[in-house]
């Protein structure tokens, strides 16, 4: 089934080469070789034997083996792989923090291979920004000078970066926390800060490695739906490197699939899904399906109404009243969690004039880890009255899965395929 | 046989006197030339730390100690040492001891930080200057007396020439250290931006080496303090000269008055210094120790945006 549609997949990126004015990143036979005497590597003797027996005879890694891949102008291209498939060493050799050891690259029409070393700051000046998995922000810049990083080494002045670092705060949601160091900020907000540095540049091309792989579920969730909505506003060229399917799936324009190095299918999402080119992709996609891809971190979502322990039956009662909710989620004061609480106990404990919702009083749903699938949570779903709490390793509650959301999940994946 | 063959002989110590004599008889005259200037240099900077009244002085140092420390009872403790130093009757003397030190502290630091970061950008620089400083910290301090006497004579200035060599080797060490340990994530994305070596070093990791920099300018002037009291073997006036005075005589009294004195001097020094070392380390961090609630404030305010 998926041999007859390889062809069309695989002439995808050639038959761009011809409209190369709109074609933003190319590259072309590009290797990646860490190693000495790399070049050698080139040579039909070693070209084509596989990582390990080669780091075996050589003590040579090869990283990138003959990569070719085009990015259109606006185009959002996510390049997927799973840890040491080379995708973060072909991302950085777009702006050559990595030398490839052979190959061509054009990046915003500029050949990325000939600069010498003032082209090369220049063009990282101008051309490109980078938002990378562990922020990398200055702890000694605030949150502003942070974001206005880029526009400093390309030499603006002062007020113009400034007023520029704003605005582009402002666009990621951070407006008011300028003066703030990045020490002081969640995970998630640092990420924000680093979004911002790059869009202030207001580069041609934006390259973002595993930018929300550090996060929480619920953040990283977030962020992906607001980047979603920053590029259907902006319609930067962007490429996302990320080892989950999902991600790719739910961001990508065209997703490029990257295994040990080499590019083994480049293809819109639909196509990923419907033709797998080979069994490696197919073993991705095969656990798409939804039930075994989504977890309960990707369907959970903030409960509805959540009390603390400390607060008396009184103070839950009325909370209880508003929402108009027969049951709540407990936690501790570290938003560990604790139980469920119903009408029922409340009302009982507002009687004998208890002042703390105490563990013993509290129901005991199980509940469930973050990367639990789906498919796992049917039955727990389906039998019980309350919703599933998920928590992490810590025992703080991240969510609730309700089984509307499953619902919806499953729905709109087979709608996609 | 057991007794190490006579006849072995290797004559490092002919080498390095003939070394000295070549250097003496060729170059004395750059060395009376930098003498002199370095003469000049100590003198106007003692002359400045006298002309300053005592009282001036106290309160001046009680105020800056107040700033760094921020404590009023450290800084009113540190006045009342400089006070028992004058009252000791070793004003003058610790002055002149002051000047040696803040000049030699000044030569150190002027050398030892450009130093610490060629260490820092080349191994090979770092292979060669690393087993140096070793031997520097390793050989007895008196060692240096002899080379600073042949080459400056007697006085103040040869003191602050030794006091250099055995003082500048922290700044250096740590100057190195604190820049090769700025994560290479935040190097690498700066590089990302655009940085190049120059802007890496004076907004990547200058600002972020700066706490360890700083304990090394600390630990040198400590350092040089201590060798300066060692200078006074080769002329040097000051609270050394009057502990080696009293040694000369047996003279315990005065020994315990100049000793107690250097000691202040060391407090005071130390104190102050290692809280502006401290101050600026807080300061990069600032927020880490912010308590929970408003963390998550923050962090709410966000989701709540989005």
């Amino acid at each position: 089934m998926s041999d007859s549609n390889t062809d069309k997949v695989e002439s995808g990126p050639e038959s761009e080469d011809a409209c190369s004015p709109q074609v933003m990143v190319q590259a072309e036979g590009v290797w990646k070789v860490f190693g000495r005497n790399p070049e050698r590597i080139l040579t039909p003797r070693y070209r084509d034997v596989p990582k390990k027996d080669l780091q075996r005879r050589t003590g040579c890694v090869i990283a990138l083996r003959d990569v070719s891949f085009a990015v259109k102008s606006g185009e959002l291209f996510v390049i997927m792989g799973l840890s040491g498939s080379g995708k973060s060493t072909m991302i950085r050799t777009l702006l050559r923090l990595v030398e490839p050891t052979a190959g061509a690259l054009r990046v915003a029409d500029k050949d990325v291979v000939a600069m010498d070393h003032e082209e090369l700051i220049q063009f990282r000046r101008d051309k490109v920004s980078m938002v990378f998995q562990n922020y990398g922000l200055l702890p000694h810049y605030t949150v502003l000078e942070n974001a206005a990083y880029g526009l400093k080494l390309r030499g603006n002045h002062k007020e113009e970066r400034e007023a520029r670092a704003i605005e582009a705060l402002k666009t990621v949601g951070l407006a008011g926390w300028e003066n703030y160091y990045p020490a002081s900020l969640s995970g998630g907000m640092q990420q924000r800060v680093g979004l911002a540095r790059a869009l202030a540049k207001d580069p041609a091309i934006l390259l973002m490695d595993e930018p929300f792989s550090g996060l929480d579920p619920l953040i990283r969730r977030q962020m992906q739906d607001e980047l979603v909505d920053l590029q259907a506003e902006l319609g930067k060229t962007i490429v996302f490197v990320t080892h989950d399917l999902h991600e790719a799936l739910k961001l990508g324009d065209r997703i490029a699939i990257m295994r040990d190095g080499r590019v083994v299918q480049v293809a819109d999402p639909e196509e990923i899904l419907n033709n797998p080119h080979d069994e490696y992709v197919k073993a991705f996609t095969r656990d798409a399906s939804p039930a075994r891809v989504f977890t309960a971190a990707t369907v959970m979502e903030d409960p509805e109404i959540l009390l603390y322990r400390r607060q008396g039956p009184l103070t839950a009662r009325t909370m209880m009243e508003h929402q108009r909710c027969e049951w709540s989620f407990v936690v501790d004061r570290k938003k560990r969690y604790l139980g469920v609480a119903t009408r029922d106990v409340i009302e009982r404990l507002a009687k004998e004039k208890k002042h703390i919702l105490n563990e013993e009083d509290l129901l005991y749903v199980q509940p469930v880890p973050p990367d639990t699938v789906i498919e796992d949570l049917f039955g727990q779903v389906s039998s019980g009255s309350y919703h599933v709490p998920v928590t992490d390793e810590h025992g703080r509650l991240l969510g609730v899965v309700r089984p509307r959301a499953i619902l919806n999940a499953l729905s709109t994946e087979d709608a996609d395929a | 046989m057991r007794d190490f063959p006579e006849w072995i002989r290797i004559p490092v110590a002919d080498w390095v006197d003939t070394g000295m004599y070549w250097i003496l008889a060729n170059l004395g005259g750059v060395f009376d030339w930098i003498g002199s200037i370095g003469l000049q240099v100590l003198l106007v900077v003692e002359r400045a730390l006298v002309f300053v009244p005592w009282w001036v002085a106290i309160i001046a140092i009680g105020l800056l100690a107040r700033r760094a420390i921020g404590s009023t009872r450290a800084a009113a403790a540190i006045a009342v040492m400089l006070f028992l130093v004058g009252a000791f009757g070793y004003w003058a003397e610790a002055m002149n001891t002051l000047s040696v030190v803040i000049v030699s502290v000044a030569f150190s630091v002027a050398l030892g930080i450009p130093l610490g970061i060629l260490m820092a950008w080349s191994n090979p620089v770092r292979n060669i200057v690393t087993p140096v400083l070793d031997a520097m910290q390793t050989m007895p301090s008196f060692v240096y007396l002899i080379p600073a006497l042949m080459l400056f004579g007697l006085g103040r200035v040869p003191a602050t020439f030794a006091t250099i060599v055995y003082a500048i080797p922290p700044v250096i060490r740590l100057t190195n250290v604190g820049i090769r340990e700025v994560s290479p994530a935040v190097i690498e994305a700066s590089k990302a931006f655009g940085a190049d070596r120059w802007n890496l070093l004076f907004d990547v990791q200058l600002p972020l080496a700066r706490p360890s920099i700083l304990v090394g300018i600390n630990q040198t002037t400590m350092m040089a303090l201590a060798m300066v009291v060692i200078g006074s073997m080769i002329g040097n006036r000051g609270l050394g000269m009057e502990v080696l005075l009293a040694i000369n005589r047996v003279n315990i009294g005065q020994g315990f008055e100049a000793g107690i004195s250097i000691v202040f001097l060391a407090i005071i020094i130390d104190r102050i210094t290692n809280a502006f070392a401290k101050a600026k380390t807080v300061e990069v961090a600032m927020g880490e120790g912010d308590d929970e609630e408003e963390h998550e404030e923050a962090s709410g305010a966000a989701a709540r945006h989005g």
